[in-house]
């Protein structure tokens, strides 16, 4: 009869590892080293409500907005952020000397590329039909080369885009 | 055809954070359900329960015995996850088997069709239709596949059934460990060698598919900035301008917070330290399937959730991204590795509702695992969902207009 009442002695407490939030959790503290990147500042160990969490400054808040796109809209936003890089840093831990990085699982297999001939296409209505703003089978944008404005200016334009 | 809901952009595990509004599990209003909340229980309609995700929609079609098959997607589970928890059998095959032609990107170098169905011999049918290469997805291997039949008398004998002690989480509830017990006695009393097997890295394989994913769902993201499809904002001031405004209508919190954690990790001062990490940590976990594999074994046997389904207001309790990370244990470090993987119906827990238990297969032996799971379900004879009492309670339904339904062919 399998039983799992002497493995689950041996196996790996594998929740443990998956509690960000939980800051009352005694698991918790096997993460490991809290080596946030750059713009992350450590908060160290000590009082506070989560211990080893890094806090995420303002610089960065800007850069990573310019460079998504995309707004952190709001603390929690930010506080998101802070969870998702205290979770990755338990990646630290293992120990990957001498591995390689895989792509992808193919890698052993040379990837299929077809032919350069035209089998298809001649569909250029269906496309354009997909955009809002079309002018003579040309794709409408407003003008480029004009920086996106500053964090508070675009904090408030968005705030009445919505 | 028929279109399903899920979660927004496949990102999520309960099919509740979608634009249409979320995915209720038909087995929450089921008689195996119902009469297990007792007499007292006042049915609140918010009391609902979720179906799983992120293709929640897909299940539910299914399992609400609408159509015999439905497509959903699969990059960390968002298959095999609502298939569970709706008392269905889920796919995932082995990556580069089905076109990706089609499907939305989530993340390219993870995601595969899932297929999801009432049997397994469904599957088949359904993967004889749609596996082999495609000369518009690249990543389609070109090894030739022939669409292929179950056998309906299936010896179990000479199989070695691998039970990764890993797996065995805290988390895991006790209806779900009872229902894995079960399926491994089932196996060694059939016959079959069951042997305990290690895949060490387990434990960090949902940090390397949350670093992963996010990393190619910031890439894949960047094509959404209203101009030639979707959404498009009313900003003009600029063309960055009409981006951000753009992509803050248009994404929900779940997207944009793995869009830009993605980005986070994507930094040139961030790339090595967590992106390369990231992909050396992903070839361990691949490299401890390759030996549990090639020890041996032919398949593995897994559970496929944690336990049974949630009600949507215990789910909520935490957010998209915690939720996920929970859900997604037992099922994202096949993703990672590219091999097929399958959860079958197994038994109803204490509140009434499916649990599935889930087999992995070695890469591009798809046919063996879905073998091993047709010869389990015909062992299980899970019982069919009773949904007598809502249909016939229909003055709680929106009575449709029967004259404008139209019937759409089933799959």
């Amino acid at each position: 009869m399998w039983s799992f009442t002497r493995r689950a002695a041996q196996s790996v407490p594998l929740l443990g590892w998956l509690r960000p939030n939980r800051a009352v959790n005694p698991r918790v503290a096997v993460w490991g080293r809290q080596t946030g990147g750059v713009g992350v500042e450590e908060s160290g160990p000590g009082p506070g409500p989560r211990p080893g969490r890094s806090k995420v400054s303002m610089e960065m808040i800007d850069h990573l907005e310019r460079l998504a796109l995309v707004d952190f809209r709001n603390q929690e936003g930010v506080e998101r952020l802070a969870d998702a890089i205290q979770f990755a840093n338990q990646l630290h831990v293992v120990d990957t000397e001498g591995v390689e990085p895989m792509d992808s699982v193919l890698e052993d297999r040379s990837l299929y590329l077809r032919a350069d001939k035209v089998t298809e296409g001649y569909c250029t209505e269906v496309i354009l039909s997909n955009a809002k703003h079309v002018i003579e089978e040309y794709l409408v944008a407003p003008p480029g080369n004009i920086p996106l404005p500053k964090k508070e200016e675009r904090d408030s334009f968005l705030q009445h885009s919505n | 055809m028929g279109k399903t809901n899920l979660d927004e952009f496949a990102m999520g595990s309960g099919s509740i954070d979608g634009i249409f509004g979320p995915v209720k599990n038909p087995w929450g209003y089921s008689e195996q359900y119902r009469e297990r909340l007792g007499q007292d229980h006042k049915r609140e309609d918010s009391d609902w329960v979720i179906a799983g995700g992120s293709s929640g929609g897909s299940a539910v079609a299914v399992a609400s015995l609408t159509c015999f098959a439905s497509l959903g997607s699969d990059t960390g589970g968002s298959t095999r996850n609502p298939a569970a928890l709706c008392g269905i059998v889920g796919f995932k095959s082995s990556y580069g088997l089905l076109s990706r032609h089609g499907l939305v990107p989530l993340v390219n170098s993870m995601d595969v069709p899932g297929i999801m169905t009432r049997c397994v011999d469904d599957v088949s049918i359904v993967l004889g239709a749609l596996a082999g290469h495609d000369p518009k997805d690249s990543t389609t291997i070109q090894d030739p596949f022939e669409p292929f039949e179950l056998p309906d008398e299936i010896d179990v004998r000479n199989l070695c059934v691998g039970i990764p002690k890993e797996y065995h989480a805290p988390g895991l509830s006790t209806e779900g460990l009872k229902s894995w017990t079960k399926a491994a006695d089932l196996f060694e009393n059939a016959g079959a060698r069951v042997v305990e097997v290690s895949l060490p890295h387990t434990p960090y394989s949902i940090v390397c598919y949350h670093v992963l994913c996010t990393a190619e769902v910031a890439s894949n993201m960047a094509r959404f900035d209203g101009l030639e499809y979707g959404h498009r904002s009313e900003v003009e001031t600029s063309t960055e301008a009409l981006y951000a405004a753009t992509r803050h209508e248009g994404f929900n919190d779940a997207v944009r917070g793995r869009i830009l954690a993605g980005n986070y990790f994507l930094l040139k001062q961030n790339y090595d330290h967590y992106f390369i990490k990231a992909q050396r940590v992903r070839r361990l976990i691949a490299n401890d399937f390759l030996k549990v594999f090639g020890s041996g074994v032919d398949v593995l046997l897994t559970p496929t959730t944690l336990s049974d389904a949630a009600t949507y207001l215990e789910f909520i309790k935490e957010d998209n991204r915690t939720r996920s990370v929970q859900e997604d244990i037992f099922t994202q470090s096949v993703n990672l590795a590219g091999m097929p993987a399958v959860t079958v119906p197994t038994v109803l827990s204490r509140r009434g509702l499916p649990l599935g238990i889930q087999f992995i297969g070695q890469a591009f032996r798809d046919k063996q695992l879905l073998t091993v799971a047709k010869w389990f379900e015909q062992q299980i004879n899970f019982q069919c969902i009773n949904l007598q009492g809502l249909l016939n309670n229909c003055d709680e339904l929106h009575k449709p207009d029967i004259s404008k339904i139209v019937m759409a062919p089933t799959v």
